[in-house]
């Protein structure tokens, strides 16, 4: 299987023909239009190893993120970024490509924090290794973290080592009715203090906190910050971490509207930008339904410190993501020329122009 | 050597004290923290804000001139060494705090700021950086972003790249580049990822943004000893395996113990293989459950005596004997070498089995301190370098070390880089089309290879020679040549 990948990529090269990677078909809407050949990783799955002691496992990259936290959760591990799945069949081939996070990424890291090693073919076909298996590696570049949403435009993933982490023994969720500006303050003060946080959201006037630890230190932490406990809080959480709440969904066809995804600092005020909004990541994530032009909100997210991502919707001339300033964009398309000369992997799909 | 008029060039960049060249002046930038390699630099700059870093890289780029940049001086690989015909660019004098944003939790530093002054300026928040090399006290946070340094507390809070939000850059060419962002992701490449660790050779670093943790409530500590190291190796396991990830989970082997027990009186049991040192830290409640967890797991592991520490003063104690093992084993001869492996924990007997083998073989004590709970092993090899030949032979030994952490399936290093001194063992981690793809990644970033050259990554042709000598048997021909 692996030498049929590396066949299909060497023979593109060759023909200079591009390739659309593909897993299980979960992120399509993400980035920005591509063209070429679908090439699936789909069938390249299984786990290769795990090692629960060591906090380490190790998958091919078509093997289904469910399949994964299935294994992990009967050692009561985890991983601890909370991939979204959102509606598809996510593969961690996807999840280390698109490199998103889910509710618990600002108290525990991000996909690209827990991933220890990457074997990729890159667009000559070429095989490569980078990283390991174990959890502090400093020898080479850290090329392995650099393909983490890369969105497959470095090389085609096919396997990744990633640290696990043991699941929390208690988890509960407080709510609490406050306007947006001191939902924001709260999250920052919060974040400051020795609390077990584990996830934060803030929508239409209610803050929504997830604490996970020991289950002294969750019910200490209850007592300590007062609020209504949540029922079902488990299904909140995983309906925020894959969008499936009416909120996020597609803006019909007719209108304007795009969902949009605003990463600043996580103590900026309010944003006078649109009605609908969603908070989550301690204020770091605001999501925004808005018509506003492309330019208007990446100009917006920079003042704040960030960046902007049109993460549903029609992308924009220029591209999805926030443009590059012209340093970086050059440092951009020289890497992009080393690991695929061509420009066959996934054209287009970070910026149109590579 | 460098021309005369390069040398003025420089001068008017710089303030009168900003450029040496004078011998006695340029004796102290030998070396960094790894003495055994030494080369007396042409010149040493230390500009005092970023224009002036920029003026510099863009003089050097346009007269082809290297450029080797060092912070504090306190790298244990050789990687900032010296290079004949470069300049060395000294960051230390731009050590201003710029700003610490208690809300957001976050601190704007220049790269010649201690990593422990980070700490002790968000003190007063509650606020804490969290990454802590054993060399804090000294070490520059522009030289952990350049090493991706750790401490002993990483399996818990991450190594730096874990901990820092976003930099100011300069390229070779003396542009700008602001990679990161103060939210907690960028748009593009992860370009701070492949900064963090790349040894000074991709760009130089003259702000960081880093992230603030809230201190922990309570952290306390349990010690216990073994009476063998694949029991205290088991132990390891079975606390995480139990759920609890340790703040610090360090272990020392007989010959670490006895050196730190007579040198600080930190009251360890003399009378056994193995020590094991847990620390768990966190919110009140959760300290007890997991101090109560820990000692059930040792207890279960075959742990033959168990204390916890029951006040900070006990604290401070068992951790001093580990803190000082570096210096307490430097008492046992007249030099040692750290070597910085790291292994999957699983293979810890068979590695430290092997050591003590080869420790035989080559006629050098070994002392073994372990961050455990990351695998990240410090063999320390006891030698005396005005003996002739111990230091090659401390050097061949360490290198084989580390080709045995490699074959375990671990690394070469774990948190001290590669430099120059592991340069050879790269060879042994990578195949040759991923060391071309290290030279391109640089390439990308410095085309004429100006920024560090020689270090980090090796030649191919370096590996070829390299791996015909190792045919051999370990014997290298011609052990008279100086090989480095």
């Amino acid at each position: 299987m692996l030498d049929t990948l590396i066949e299909r990529i060497r023979a593109a090269h060759e023909h200079d023909s591009p390739l659309i990677i593909q897993g299980g078909g979960s992120k399509t809407f993400y980035g920005n239009p591509d063209e070429g050949e679908v090439l699936s990783a789909r069938a390249f799955c299984g786990v290769v190893d795990y090692q629960p002691k060591e906090l380490v496992l190790t998958a091919r990259a078509g093997t289904p993120l469910i399949e994964i936290e299935a294994l992990l959760a009967e050692q009561n591990q985890m991983l601890a970024f909370e991939p979204p799945h959102f509606a598809g069949n996510a593969t961690l081939g996807g999840c280390i490509g698109a490199g998103l996070s889910g509710p618990r990424r600002p108290y525990a890291g991000a996909a690209r924090d827990f991933v220890l090693g990457v074997r990729i073919i890159d667009g000559t076909g070429q095989p490569l290794r980078f990283g390991g298996q174990v959890i502090k590696n400093v020898a080479g570049y850290d090329v392995s973290r650099l393909m983490v949403g890369a969105l497959g435009t470095l090389g085609l993933i096919t396997e990744a080592s990633l640290k696990v982490l043991p699941k929390p023994a208690a988890e509960a969720t407080q709510q609490f009715e406050l306007d947006e500006a001191s939902a924001i303050e709260k999250m920052n003060q919060w974040a400051g203090q020795p609390l077990p946080l584990s996830a934060t959201s803030w929508h239409a006037g209610l803050l929504t906190v997830r604490l996970s630890g020991a289950v002294s230190a969750v019910h200490a932490a209850q007592v300590k910050l007062g609020g209504e406990t949540l029922k079902d809080a488990a299904a909140f959480w995983q309906r925020l971490r894959d969008q499936s709440t009416p909120f996020f969904d597609l803006r019909p066809a007719t209108s304007n509207q795009s969902l949009w995804r605003l990463a600043l600092k996580p103590t900026t005020p309010p944003l006078k930008l649109g009605e609908a909004q969603w908070i989550e990541w301690g204020g770091a994530v605001r999501w925004l339904v808005s018509d506003l032009p492309a330019a208007a909100l990446f100009e917006a997210a920079k003042s704040c410190g960030g960046h902007a991502t049109l993460f549903r919707g029609t992308a924009p001339a220029g591209g999805v993501f926030s443009p590059l300033t012209p340093a970086l964009h050059t440092l951009h398309c020289n890497l992009k020329q080393r690991f695929d000369p061509k420009g066959i992997l996934n054209r287009g799909r970070l910026y149109p122009d590579f | 050597m460098l021309s005369p008029v390069f040398l003025s060039q420089l001068r008017r960049l710089l303030p009168p004290h900003g450029v040496l060249h004078e011998r006695e002046d340029l004796m102290p930038f030998e070396s960094d923290g790894l003495s055994a390699y030494r080369n007396i630099p042409d010149v040493v700059v230390l500009p005092e804000n970023e224009a002036q870093v920029a003026a510099i890289l863009q003089l050097c780029h346009a007269e082809k001139i290297a450029v080797v940049a060092r912070g504090a001086g306190t790298g244990l690989a050789a990687g900032a060494l010296p290079i004949d015909g470069a300049v060395l660019l000294v960051l230390a004098k731009l050590n201003q705090i710029r700003q610490i944003d208690p809300l957001a939790r976050t601190a704007t530093v220049q790269p010649g700021v201690r990593n422990l002054a980070i700490s002790e300026a968000a003190a007063v928040h509650g606020l804490y950086y969290a990454p802590d090399p054993s060399s804090q006290i000294a070490c520059s946070i522009g030289g952990n972003v350049a090493e991706n340094s750790g401490g002993v507390h990483c399996l818990k809070y991450g190594l730096t790249v874990h901990n820092i939000l976003k930099l100011r850059a300069w390229t070779v060419s003396g542009e700008l580049l602001e990679i990161g962002s103060e939210s907690l992701d960028s748009a593009g490449y992860d370009l701070l990822a492949l900064m963090t660790g790349s040894e000074g050779m991709l760009a130089v670093i003259t702000e960081v943004t880093v992230k603030l943790l809230p201190r922990p409530q309570r952290a306390q500590v349990v010690l216990a000893a073994f009476d063998d190291v694949a029991k205290a190796g088991a132990a390891v396991g079975n606390i995480i395996a139990a759920g609890v990830i340790p703040a610090g989970l360090e272990m020392m082997d007989r010959l670490a113990i006895q050196a730190a027990e007579a040198f600080v009186h930190a009251g360890y049991p003399l009378d056994c293989e193995a020590l094991l040192l847990c620390e768990v830290d966190g919110v009140n409640e959760e300290v007890s459950d997991d101090i109560f967890t820990v000692r059930e797991v040792l207890t279960a592991s075959g742990a033959t005596e168990i204390r916890t520490a029951e006040s900070e003063e006990q604290r401070l104690k068992f951790w001093a004997g580990r803190k000082a093992a570096f210096p307490a084993v430097g008492r046992l001869a007249p030099d040692y070498y750290c070597m910085d492996g790291t292994i999957p924990r699983a293979q810890l007997p068979h590695v430290l089995k092997r050591i003590s083998e080869m420790s035989a073989e080559y006629g050098l004590a070994v002392a073994n301190v372990f961050h455990a709970g990351d695998g990240n092993l410090h063999p320390l090899i006891l030698f005396d370098a005005n003996q002739p030949g111990e230091l090659h032979k401390a050097e061949l030994f360490g290198g084989q070390i580390l080709e045995l952490c490699v074959e375990v399936g671990g690394t070469i290093t774990g948190e001290h880089g590669v430099g120059l001194e592991k340069i050879n063992q790269m060879c042994a981690q990578f195949s040759t089309p991923e060391l071309v793809r290290f030279h391109e990644v640089k390439a990308a970033f410095d085309p004429d290879t100006l920024l560090n050259p020689g270090k980090a990554v090796p030649e191919l042709h370096r590996c070829a020679e390299w791996g015909a000598m190792h045919i051999h048997g370990g014997q290298l021909p011609h052990p008279e040549l100086p090989r480095f």
